[in-house]
């Protein structure tokens, strides 16, 4: 089973609950997969021994003068403005502007465009501090604007022999899509508070488009107000889990220390929302 | 004119409770909110919309089944996974990971497939008791969000001129990654909201790498710095270490999530300790 852990509005627990979970299935073979390729931080509280380190990248253009003959047919196909044509001179490429497609290859009648690697980030695939659990995560260059296709390689090394848990980036947009797709459920983390709220119709509404089934986990209940709860209630959307606004868990969260590590008593409600989530699946 | 941007990379730290208190601090501004996808700025500050505006990001490819005879073509082309095929009703466009770049129209031998338009979201200028703001909503699995925070950004800069405003003020999105850096660029100072958990400070070292390979001068609060002082006195060694002022800190205190809750600033809601930290934060960097 796959499951992936989104939440619209960003620091509302999404990496809480994804660590928390994995580290609750003691009895299931896991694997991790953290696509939050921007801000990673599921590797902060697992503590990973690191195995291998590859490469990601995606094909940028670039073009043989000695077959070029400038007739500028790339530079119009790219629907990204990632090429200019500087007739008898030069084709001028723009990696940052590149989303990779190939077409510039496709369409130039010469074979002048061939297409090579460029690094975007790395993938760390490894194991958690005590090795029960399998971790991977993508780091996305500074700089680099496109996190979709690091998050698509970080997901290639999904195994589906095991219960794999998706951490996703936050927002509703192309990143999250990506994380999210060809999941079988996907967990919403959120808080008891407007914003929490707002946010989470948003994220429901994507997760409806992709027609996957979802439920709500609350965290830091017993802030804010009970909209997020009328809300669920009215939509008929379960509530899997209620992490309560507690001193002792923001610490734990604080220093970087998975918090069903602390208390156990923790492990089995974790356990038990997997169980519902089965149910929910069939 | 000015341009500040509030950004944290992680998520949830307290940006947009920050920019809704200094748009009743700052005057003379245009307030601009930068997180599309899931923008929060207007439980606040209660905008008025007085034009909207459609966004039309990347185009879609479209499908004419008539035509189509499941060669496959399409789906080997396609480097974004958006072409599949189910059994029973055969090869399809999957518009949430199309980006629209026409590759597949190119390579179709029945010429099936052709690029089309569309609206990716809509983008706003409102009026709120605080002055123009100026926002926008993608749609759902939209892709061109850092396109569409740049039509924002444009729209903002051309209020800002039209009413003689010499401050644009812009929440951003969490992250380091497309939006943000259409939400930087060119800007005067990122302010960071930082928040002191071990995450907190992974992110803002990622942060202000980027605020520091795009040049861009940059200074830092950070928020609820007393729920773990430790990290908070990590965070501002590393801030001296690389030269970054931090011009404020945040106690922790209900008080902000009562303030969202009646859907108002926090300075404006109460005159407690954290909004005299955050006037003090706006008096540093104004």
């Amino acid at each position: 089973m796959i499951i992936s852990v989104a939440s619209g509005k960003g620091g509302t627990g999404k990496t809480t609950v994804a660590v928390n979970l994995a580290l609750s299935l003691s009895n299931l073979q896991v694997q991790l997969l953290d696509c939050d390729v921007e801000e990673p931080n599921s590797h902060i509280f697992l503590n990973p021994v690191i195995e291998e380190t590859k490469s990601a990248q995606t094909l940028v253009p670039t073009v043989n003068y000695e077959l070029c003959d400038y007739c500028g047919k790339c530079a119009p196909a790219c629907e990204y403005n990632a090429l200019v044509v500087v007739p008898q001179k030069e084709v001028m490429v723009f990696p940052e502007l590149c989303h990779g497609c190939g077409l510039c290859s496709l369409v130039c009648p010469q074979d002048a465009i061939s297409e090579e690697p460029r690094k975007i980030g790395v993938i760390k695939k490894g194991w958690s501090g005590d090795g029960k659990i399998e971790l991977v995560y993508g780091v996305l260059n500074i700089g680099e604007v496109m996190a979709t296709p690091l998050i698509d390689q970080v997901k290639e090394e999904l195994d589906p022999a095991k219960t794999v848990i998706i951490d996703v980036p936050p927002g509703t947009a192309c990143p999250v899509i990506a994380a999210v797709q060809n999941t079988d459920y996907c967990i919403l983390v959120t808080e008891p508070t407007p914003f929490g709220l707002y946010d989470l119709k948003l994220a429901i509404a994507v997760l409806r488009v992709l027609k996957l089934p979802f439920g709500v986990v609350i965290n830091k209940a017993g802030i804010g107000d009970r909209t997020v709860y009328e809300y669920c209630a009215k939509e008929g959307i379960p509530i899997l889990l209620e992490i309560p606004h507690d001193k002792r868990i923001a610490r734990y969260y604080s220093e970087g220390v998975p918090f069903v590590n602390e208390m156990p008593e923790w492990e089995e409600r974790f356990a038990g929302m997997i169980k519902k989530i089965e149910e929910y699946v069939g | 004119m000015r341009q500040l941007t509030v950004i944290s990379g992680k998520g949830g730290t307290g940006k947009t409770s920050l920019v809704g208190s200094f748009a009743v601090l700052a005057e003379n501004k245009v307030i601009a909110d930068c997180d599309v996808d899931a923008p929060d700025l207007h439980l606040l500050l209660h905008p008025e919309i007085l034009r909207k505006q459609e966004f039309k990001g990347l185009k879609v490819a479209v499908m004419d089944k008539t035509l189509c005879t499941e060669c496959g073509t399409c789906e080997e082309t396609c480097r974004f996974n958006a072409i599949v095929s189910t059994e029973g009703s055969g090869y399809a466009v999957n518009p949430a990971r199309c980006e629209g770049c026409g590759a597949c129209v190119f390579t179709c031998p029945q010429e099936a497939l052709s690029l089309k338009e569309r609206v990716s979201g809509y983008a706003y200028i409102s009026k709120t008791n605080y002055g123009t703001l100026v926002h926008a909503q993608l749609n759902i699995a939209e892709e061109a969000s850092g396109k569409l925070v740049t039509l924002v950004r444009e729209n903002a800069r051309q209020i800002a001129e039209k009413e003689g405003r010499n401050l644009i003020l812009i929440d951003g999105a969490p992250g380091i990654g497309c939006p943000v850096i259409a939400s930087l660029t060119g800007v005067d100072l990122a302010l960071v909201v930082a928040e002191p958990t071990m995450s907190g400070l992974h992110d803002l070292e990622r942060i202000l790498d980027v605020t520091r390979h795009f040049g861009i001068a940059s200074a830092l609060c950070i928020n609820k710095y007393d729920i773990n002082e430790e990290n908070s006195k990590r965070i501002t060694e590393f801030c001296q270490q690389r030269g970054v002022e931090i011009v404020g800190n945040i106690p922790y205190d209900p008080v902000v999530t009562e303030a969202m809750v009646a859907g108002m600033p926090v300075v404006e809601f109460s005159n407690g300790v954290v909004s005299d930290a955050i006037k003090d934060i706006w008096g540093g960097i104004k």
